[in-house]
């Protein structure tokens, strides 16, 4: 089987400073790959690289059988991508948001009517419907990103801190909701500061200054580790050496 | 196609929803227009003489009173010293001064030559202009009068001019301005609305959703062009309006080739806006680049001062300044009837400028950075 995302020494050097370096993974289909590191360890602009928004200066890369240089638009059509920055149109309701991605993601008119009423359904939101985004509460933001980022049925969907700022009980709904979008045979290539949320992935990759520290699932990286938890392995790991 | 639609009617949406931006697109240019069309005329009145007659003869109050008899002159004072009359000047009381020395009237019999002074107050460029030009009309038709009169040599016999004043007959400023100002403002309105907008999805971030679905760049730059050209020709249609209902602009020419033309020439000043909103990275930097564009195409757009009296430099400049053509595109048709023969050259331009800036606009902007 082609695996969804192939990356090979990929590299994005802004000047001097290197992001991100040489980091070769694989994920397969249909998994959920946690994407971990500190604050400035290099994921988004990783991610940015996969989902065809930044060009990489150097290495090797595709996505669903796409090359990053070369066909980056061809890549488009099949990742949804939920941004680290919120980017739904705030001055717009929630059903005009849905109707508005469907149309540019070329859905057909029928195809888009079912959807706002599904995935509004599907959100319990129907009381919001009519509701500017901007005034709705961010955990019902966060859900709304992720169902019309994976609205056109992607293969894979990028998500970057999905979870960023977000209540337990919201963010235990939203990792439902990627189980369930994975359970469908969807990838989830996904980056996050919660390493319980890290628990929930199949495998997990722990990014250190630009370089991809670990990566193994999170049982095995725990016995490699010696540590009880996920925080410990990432704490390990990232700690400056004394 | 379908995309590109469903751009348009989420550009709609934005702008009415914001409570601000109706009148801000479609009262305040109506004001403006009304406002600068009365204020924006440059004839020179009331042109403020202090009078200095050291004479006190027939043939000085003769030409004082010619003076005063001019529309274009407020004697408002008059005195023995030119000091006095300096200081007038100095204060601001006055703008020009005559100053007619002793035996003015005996030098002219017996010499047949006379002289006087007149000092204006240059600081308005303009203005200092008009009026020693006034004046010297004045004094050069008191002078052939004196001749005849006075000197009993016969007035030369000489050319006699009649002006007749073809496509604005009584001179009339605002129909001159009018169709001018209108251009401005949509301008103004067009490149704003649309230069701040690519900018602003980046400021807040919407534009890397947009970057990360298959979207055409030609059809992301089509559907944020065509909400704010629709709005713009609706802007025109009202100003337009406007100017038949409060200032009698004459309707010589076609209307349809005023907005044909209006059509293209909008697609240039989107275009620009767009291609600024590419790339600057806010809406302050989008604002300052658009206002450094807005303020050399105005000035340089012959509304406010004519371009055949520019330098040769500062002509060609003008050539690369759609404003310029669309000011004279507006007076040629509304004022003097011209056609589609008569535009053709300006229109060619417009076309090659739409097609060159739109072309450029699609090409800056990045989907992969």
């Amino acid at each position: 089987m082609v695996p969804a995302i192939t990356a090979d020494k990929l590299t994005k050097k802004f000047g001097d400073f290197t992001a991100v370096n040489q980091i070769t993974f694989e994920v397969k289909k249909g998994e959920i790959f946690g994407f971990l590191g500190a604050n400035g360890a290099g994921k988004t602009t990783a991610m940015r690289m996969l989902n065809g928004l930044s060009r990489p200066t150097a290495g090797q890369a595709s996505v669903a059988g796409f090359d990053v240089y070369r066909q980056t638009e061809k890549i488009k059509q099949h990742i949804g991508y939920m941004s680290q920055k919120f980017s739904l149109y705030e001055d717009l309701t929630v059903k005009e948001n849905i109707q508005f991605y469907g149309g540019i993601y070329g859905l057909p008119g029928r195809e888009i009517r079912h959807q706002v009423k599904a995935l509004i359904e599907g959100l319990g939101m129907q009381a919001f419907a009519g509701t500017l985004v901007k005034s709705i509460p961010l955990g019902w933001k966060q859900k709304l990103s992720f169902s019309i980022a994976i609205m056109h049925r992607p293969g894979i969907v990028f998500l970057d801190e999905p979870t960023g700022g977000v209540d337990p009980i919201t963010r235990r709904q939203f990792w439902e909701m990627i189980y369930k979008a994975a359970s469908e045979g969807m990838t989830v290539f996904v980056t996050t500061h919660y390493m319980d949320e890290a628990e929930y992935c199949g495998r997990v990759s722990i990014m250190v200054d630009g370089r991809i520290a670990a990566l193994d699932t999170p049982r095995a990286l725990k016995e490699q580790f010696g540590a009880s938890s996920m925080n410990d392995v990432f704490l390990q790991l990232t700690r400056p050496k004394s | 196609m379908r995309t590109i639609l469903f751009i348009v009617r989420k550009e709609f949406l934005q702008v009415f929803r914001h409570k601000v931006m109706l009148p801000l697109i479609f009262l305040m240019p109506i004001i403006q227009l009304v406002i600068l069309a009365h204020a924006a005329d440059f004839e020179v009145k009331n042109i403020n003489l202090h009078v200095v007659d050291h004479d006190q003869s027939q043939a000085s109050r003769q030409l004082i009173s010619k003076f005063s008899a001019s529309r274009n002159f407020n004697i408002i004072g008059s005195s023995f010293s030119s000091q006095v009359a300096y200081d007038e000047i100095q204060r601001g009381d006055a703008d020009l001064f005559i100053e007619i020395p002793a035996h003015f009237q005996r030098h002219l019999i017996r010499n047949n030559t006379a002289s006087l002074q007149l000092s204006v107050n240059a600081i308005n460029g303009v203005q200092a202009g008009l009026a020693s030009a006034y004046a010297s009309a004045i004094i050069q038709d008191f002078n052939g009068q004196v001749r005849a009169e006075w000197a009993k040599t016969a007035a030369p016999p000489g050319l006699s001019v009649t002006f007749s004043n073809w496509f604005n007959p009584e001179m009339n400023y605002q129909t001159f301005m009018v169709p001018g100002i209108l251009v401005l403002l949509v301008t103004l309105i067009g490149m704003f609305l649309s230069g701040m907008n690519i900018v602003k999805e980046k400021e807040i971030g919407t534009i890397e959703q947009i970057n990360v679905t298959p979207i055409r760049k030609y059809q992301f730059i089509i559907g944020k062009l065509l909400p704010f050209w629709i709005i713009a020709l609706v802007e025109l249609s009202i100003g337009l309006f406007v100017g038949w209902l409060i200032f009698d602009i004459p309707f010589v020419g076609s209307l349809w080739l005023i907005f044909g033309f209006a059509a293209i020439y909008l697609l240039v000043v989107l275009g620009l806006g767009l291609l600024v909103s590419t790339f600057t990275e806010t809406q302050q930097q989008a604002m300052f680049v658009s206002w450094f564009f807005l303020i050399i195409f105005i000035l340089m757009s012959g509304l406010f001062t004519p371009i055949e009296s520019m330098p040769p430099w500062a002509q060609a400049i003008t050539r690369f300044n759609p404003v310029a053509y669309f000011v004279e595109v507006m007076r040629m048709v509304l004022l003097k009837g011209s056609s589609l023969i008569d535009i053709r050259q300006h229109l060619i331009v417009m076309l090659t400028a739409a097609l060159v800036v739109n072309a450029l606009a699609v090409m800056n902007y990045r989907k992969t950075n």
